[in-house]
């Protein structure tokens, strides 16, 4: 269904005919891009560079998913959202896809009508705090200004933490992270509270990072990944599963490198043939290509491959696997069987 | 007693003194700094303590200024530079030079920067006839007439069939407003062919513009509107909601104005709201409700609805800024007007708007300048206006931590295109008063 | 053209709804309110349709539960367990607050400034004016994120007071503390304190307020009986007595009875953990944002401060001069009261402007009604419609009043005219 409004001779050019509800998938493939929705600057996860390319963690989701889709990891219009656009955006079509470190609750999926397919990076809320201070556990807390980024889970698991452990604090809420840290800093807060990834990669930036500590405890569970609309099961299974077959590629060992080369014929191994397409044609079952699979793993590499390139400890945020190693390794990362 | 002192008098002089100088400590420097500066305790007082205020801020400041990391690539690179030269502190400035055609221009390919520019010079083509009257050629009001169109399509792209074919739709409401104008009421008339060419707009122009792109595909790259952002999105957001607004604005100020008690309190009722609510809620709006507003279905582009938002608020302004020019005009225009024979719709277009716009010039030019400022808000609704992309420039590895120079930078930008329109509606106020006294 | 006293015709013809003047004006605003309610239907039947489809019925109902965040400047009584409606309302308070420090100070620097760009010293004249245009042409945004970032840059931190030999120390006797997380001052304090009413069974109002607000008011509305009476016997005996004695008395002794009644103290802020203990704090973001918005809104008053003096014909001045006025009573007893009417019409559109521009504390934390109802709340609960409307009539109420109030004001202070 397509439908345009016409809204004066002025603006016919910026016209962009869009329709919410079902069949993204066909949507996607007819406009040739996909709208995907990302932070408008988080360290690691998504940022524009120099050239006006955005890089990043979730940037890489989504290009994996316009690669299993489109063919082509560069069809991706990336939609930067804040806290309190995301979900409009995505309830009312403007994004095919959010991918902004956004965590999986309840509410969200069941009230506000989301779909979350996947968990693409297990996070917990933690706390950093100046070596100075002489903290050790976040129990020793009580009474200090804590700075707070707004528009998420944050603040609310703040208040539940220091509500349970019957101390009181001083909540300075900020929009932005880079503001943040620019208060933390210089001291106009003792502790920074994010995600415990967000704090790394603040900390990693920072003149001397071994001033500041990042306290042991992590009071809460964020599974992070990538959302859809509710209702729109085909679509939430292409996210689903293109997501699926990176981890399931680091698994198998199919990287970016090799991927071609596997994907030429048919090897010993029937899940890497399943998925890759040599053998059967699970793609159809998507209503993707045969190659999706390896159009998304090419575009960026495998899980493992992604998380080093942008977050792992090779870069400057330098975040180690933790929860999210692969399942064989000890962590929760664990794919579905491809049949 | 005169002729006792005339005997009294040893010497009296004849001839006159040459002129002398003044005395020295009232000329020069001296002289000025006597009086301007020292002309009283309380005033030297005052002196001392802003010359003490400005020379503080002048020493603290120029050092962190002048530093030399104009090629530096990233704030550790920036700190080693400083460090290297002998400083504490420095500012960063290697940030602004690898972003500053980002901050100008946001994701704009590279390649196309020429379209931007071109439709800013346009711009200035477009405005001269209307704001120096006095020194430009009222020819080039064909270039104001036509820039409506092609700035559009230099931003966007795409074929040049769809300006056209929009513009033929006012063409086309012309001549059949012409056609009807003799022979049915000039209410009517209009009516009529508002009609007529949003039919055409929404029925045939699409159609048209197509089958002409397929004969003759004169086309420009097109470009996404997310690719906008930095001055180029505000200088968008800002010339297209006034643009917009001066004829929403005029209906709205006519509107309040008329004796029909329905139409004028829907006006008041407009102005008043719009008015009254602050720019960043009716933001919230456009990127939160304004979809579901309209039609199941119905999604653009949130530059376009972001216009649409500020159009709106800037018409509530501009209303109240025509209104002023209505009340400046002396009544007997008005009855000059009735005694001619003229029609509401004549009279105002022939005698009153001509006058009232003009004197509502600074009018406008202010409330460009407010929206334009007030284009900084978006980056509260995630676009990158010049503080998002700074946000976003930040969040990048190399640059987290960079803040002054960023702000340094685009209030500078700021400052300069406020500035001079400032001055601009000034120098027009001092003509215009000259005019009237 | 052919008879010029012909009758005009009685039939009623579908055309006189255009063409006759008695007609046409009801068939316009018929076509107009047939627009309008088409419009808004429209609008209406879309809104219910999408809202419906997305599983969203607009409902208030939200406001009632639990909030679950913390604010950390509340005026009123608030815990995260307190419902979304009192957040809102700890919002529109900070914003009323916020507003009204913002125009007080405004006004004030905006006077002095206005007054002082037209010195004769000429840097402080030069001085103002860049004042001016710099305020003028930057946007608010910016002024309002970098007096955050002066504030936090340039103060302490309170770690910088504490240890042996601290490198920051607190001013006046220790009894303020500037920081970078916001300035602490004494707060009053009653040791034999009365307690608090409940009102609504919501807010808590203390009750030595309220005392001393009551004895406050008696005793100014007792000192201005014994000045009006002193009036009254100068008119008929052409002596006025002595009254300042007594009318300070009056004004001062019951107060400072009632405040020692009370136990009246100051608690001095201290050192405590992590932060500053006991008096008042106020916050960065606030201060912040009080600052930025005073300064800009006061660039733009100096200048309707400036452009109302000028107004005023050089005549005025010369004349009262004439009658052997003092500059000083010039300015205030003929310059001023002309040139406020000049003034007060275009400073309350800057008053309604400092409110408006207080929406935009989220960019500095400071929690006012955007940042709680249409920033937190419309987050953890998702309804888009019902926030922005309900901050929207909100805004619109507050501007309303503030005009409402100053047009009165203005209608007392301005020219009868013909």
């Amino acid at each position: 269904m397509k439908k345009t409004v016409f809204l004066g001779a002025l603006t016919v050019a910026a016209l962009a005919a869009g329709a919410a509800g079902a069949a993204t998938l066909d949507d996607v493939k007819a406009r040739g891009k996909l709208n995907c929705g990302v932070s408008t600057g988080l360290t690691g996860f998504s940022f524009p560079d120099a050239s006006g390319e955005w890089q990043g963690f979730d940037v890489a989701m989504c290009r994996a998913v316009a690669a299993a889709v489109l063919g082509d990891p560069k069809a991706v219009e990336f939609v930067p959202t804040t806290g309190k656009t995301r979900f409009t955006a995505l309830a009312s079509g403007e994004i095919d896809m959010l991918a902004r470190n956004t965590t999986w609750t309840l509410s969200r999926d069941a009230d506000l009508k989301f779909t979350f397919t996947g968990v693409n990076y297990y996070d917990g809320q933690g706390f950093m705090v100046p070596k100075a201070l002489g903290v050790t556990s976040a129990k020793e807390l009580d009474g200090a200004t804590v700075c707070i980024q707004t528009g998420t889970t944050t603040e609310l698991n703040l208040a539940d933490f220091f509500r349970a452990n019957n101390m009181e604090y001083e909540p300075v809420p900020i929009e932005t992270n880079a503001e943040a840290q620019q208060q933390f800093l210089a001291g106009a807060c003792d502790v920074y509270t994010t995600d415990a990834s967000g704090l790394a990669a603040t900390r990693a930036t920072f003149e001397n990072p071994k001033d500041y500590v990042i306290l042991p405890e992590i009071i809460s569970k964020e599974p992070l990944g990538p959302l859809v609309r509710q209702g729109d099961d085909q679509w939430a299974d292409v996210v689903r599963w293109t997501e699926n077959a990176l981890v399931a590629a680091e698994e198998l060992g199919i990287t970016s490198a090799n991927v071609k080369d596997l994907a030429s014929a048919p090897g010993d191994n029937p899940e890497i043939n399943r998925m890759l397409g040599t053998e059967g044609d699970l793609g159809a079952m998507l209503g993707l290509s045969k190659d999706w699979a390896v159009n998304a793993i090419a575009a960026g590499g495998n899980y493992g491959e992604l998380f080093e390139k942008n977050i792992g400890e090779n870069t400057p945020i330098g975040l180690a696997r933790g929860l999210n190693a692969l399942w064989t390794n000890g962590g929760l990362q664990y794919a579905p069987p491809f049949r | 007693m005169s002729d006792t002192h005339a005997e009294t008098v040893l010497f009296v002089r004849e001839t006159m003194l040459p002129q002398q100088e003044p005395p020295s400590s009232s000329t020069g420097a001296i002289g000025w700094a006597r009086q301007n500066l020292f002309s009283g305790w309380l005033n030297s007082v005052i002196t001392v303590v802003a010359g003490l205020f400005i020379i503080g801020l002048v020493l603290h400041i120029v050092p962190w200024f002048v530093s030399p990391t104009w090629m530096a690539t990233s704030l550790n690179e920036c700190r080693d530079m400083v460090t290297a030269a002998g400083h504490t502190d420095g500012a960063c400035w290697g940030v602004i030079r690898e972003r500053w055609q980002q901050l100008l221009f946001g994701f704009y390919p590279p390649e196309l920067y020429w379209r931007p520019v071109v439709a800013l010079l346009m711009l200035f083509v477009a405005i001269a006839p209307v704001l120096f009257s006095d020194f430009v050629s009222r020819k080039l009001l064909v270039v104001t007439a036509a820039f409506p169109f092609v700035m559009p399509w230099l931003l966007w792209g795409g074929t040049v069939w769809t300006p056209v074919m929009a513009a033929l739709g006012f063409v086309i409401g012309y001549l059949v407003f012409r056609g009807f104008s003799g022979r049915v009421a000039g209410g009517l008339a209009l009516f009529i062919a508002a009609i007529v060419a949003v039919l055409w707009w929404v029925l045939l122009s699409g159609l048209v513009a197509g089958a002409f792109a397929s004969v003759l595909p004169l086309a420009l790259t097109e470009v996404q509107s997310r690719a906008f952002g930095g001055f180029m999105l505000s200088i968008t957001i800002g010339v297209a909601a006034i643009g917009c607004s001066l004829p929403i604005g005029i209906l709205l100020a006519l509107g309040r104005q008329s004796d029909l008690p329905l139409v004028k309190y829907m006006c008041v009722g407009f102005i008043e709201f719009i008015r009254g609510v602050p720019l960043i809620t009716l933001l919230f709006v456009a990127s939160t409700l304004l979809n579901i507003f309209l039609p199941p279905g119905t999604n653009f582009d949130i530059i376009v609805r972001v216009i649409i938002m500020d159009t709106l608020f800037a018409s509530a302004y501009m209303a109240e800024v025509v209104r002023g020019g209505l009340a400046a005009l002396p009544k007997g225009q008005y009855e000059g007007a009735d005694s001619l024979g003229l029609n509401y719709w004549q009279a105002q277009r022939l005698i009153i708007m001509p006058q009232a716009l003009k004197i509502s010039i600074p009018g406008i030019v202010s409330t460009f300048i407010g929206v334009f400022k007030d284009t900084t808000l978006v980056s509260i609704i995630s676009m990158f206006d010049p503080i998002g992309l700074s946000n976003a420039i930040r969040a990048n590895q190399a640059w987290n931590g960079v803040y002054w120079e960023l702000f340094i930078f685009i209030g500078a930008i700021f400052f300069v295109f406020c500035f001079s329109m400032s001055r601009y509606s000034m120098y027009l106020e001092k003509k215009l008063q000259t005019g009237h006294r | 053209m052919t008879t010029i006293s012909d009758p005009p015709a009685e039939s009623f013809k579908l055309s006189m709804l255009f063409y006759d003047t008695r007609y046409r004006a009801i068939t316009f605003q018929i076509i107009a309110l047939i627009a309008f309610l088409t419009l808004f239907g429209w609008l209406y039947m879309n809104t219910a349709h999408n809202l419906h489809e997305l599983g969203k019925d607009p409902s208030f109902g939200f406001l009632f539960q639990p909030a679950g965040y913390d604010i950390n400047q509340t005026l009123i009584e608030y815990n995260n367990q307190d419902t979304h409606l009192r957040a809102a309302f700890v919002g529109l308070l900070n914003t009323l607050l916020v507003a009204a420090l913002g125009c007080i100070t405004a006004t004030v620097i905006g006077v002095l400034v206005g007054v002082l760009r037209l010195s004769k010293n000429w840097l402080v004249a030069r001085l103002m004016t860049v004042y001016v245009e710099t305020f003028r042409n930057v946007p608010v945004l910016m002024w309002i994120i970098l007096a955050m970032a002066i504030l936090i840059e340039a103060l302490p931190p309170p770690s910088a007071f504490r240890g042996n030999d601290p490198s920051s120390s607190m001013l006046l006797f220790d009894s303020i503390a500037l920081t970078n997380r916001g300035v602490y001052i004494p707060e009053p304090l009653f040791s034999r304190p009365l307690g608090n009413i409940n009102v609504f069974g919501a807010f808590d109002i203390s009750i030595e307020l309220l005392a001393i607000i009551v004895v406050l008011g008696g005793s100014i509305w007792v000192a201005k009986r014994i000045g009006r009476r002193a009036d009254a016997e100068q008119n008929k005996t052409g002596l006025r007595p002595r009254t300042w004695p007594v009318q300070t008395a009056v004004i001062i002794l019951p107060i400072v009875a009632l405040l020692a009644g009370l136990g009246f103290h100051l608690g001095l802020p201290h050192l405590k953990g992590f932060n500053f203990d006991g008096g008042t704090h106020l916050r960065n973001s606030l201060i912040a944002l009080w600052l930025a918005l005073s300064l800009y809104t006061a660039a733009f008053i100096a200048e309707i401060v400036r452009a109302g003096i000028m107004a005023i014909s050089k005549g005025q001045t010369e004349a009262a001069a004439a009658l052997g006025l003092r500059s000083n009573r010039i300015m205030s007893l003929v310059i001023l009261p002309q040139a406020l009417r000049v003034i007060i019409p275009p400073l309350i559109s800057q008053y309604l402007n400092l409110t408006k521009n207080s929406s935009l504390a989220i960019a500095v934390g400071y929690m006012d009604i955007t940042g709680t109802l249409m920033g937190i709340t419309l987050n953890q609960t998702g309804r888009e419609l019902e926030t922005v409307l309900l901050g929207m009539i909100v805004y619109l109420a507050i501007s309303l009043l503030i005009s409402g109030a100053m047009n009165i004001y203005n209608n007392r202070v301005k020219l009868v005219e013909r």
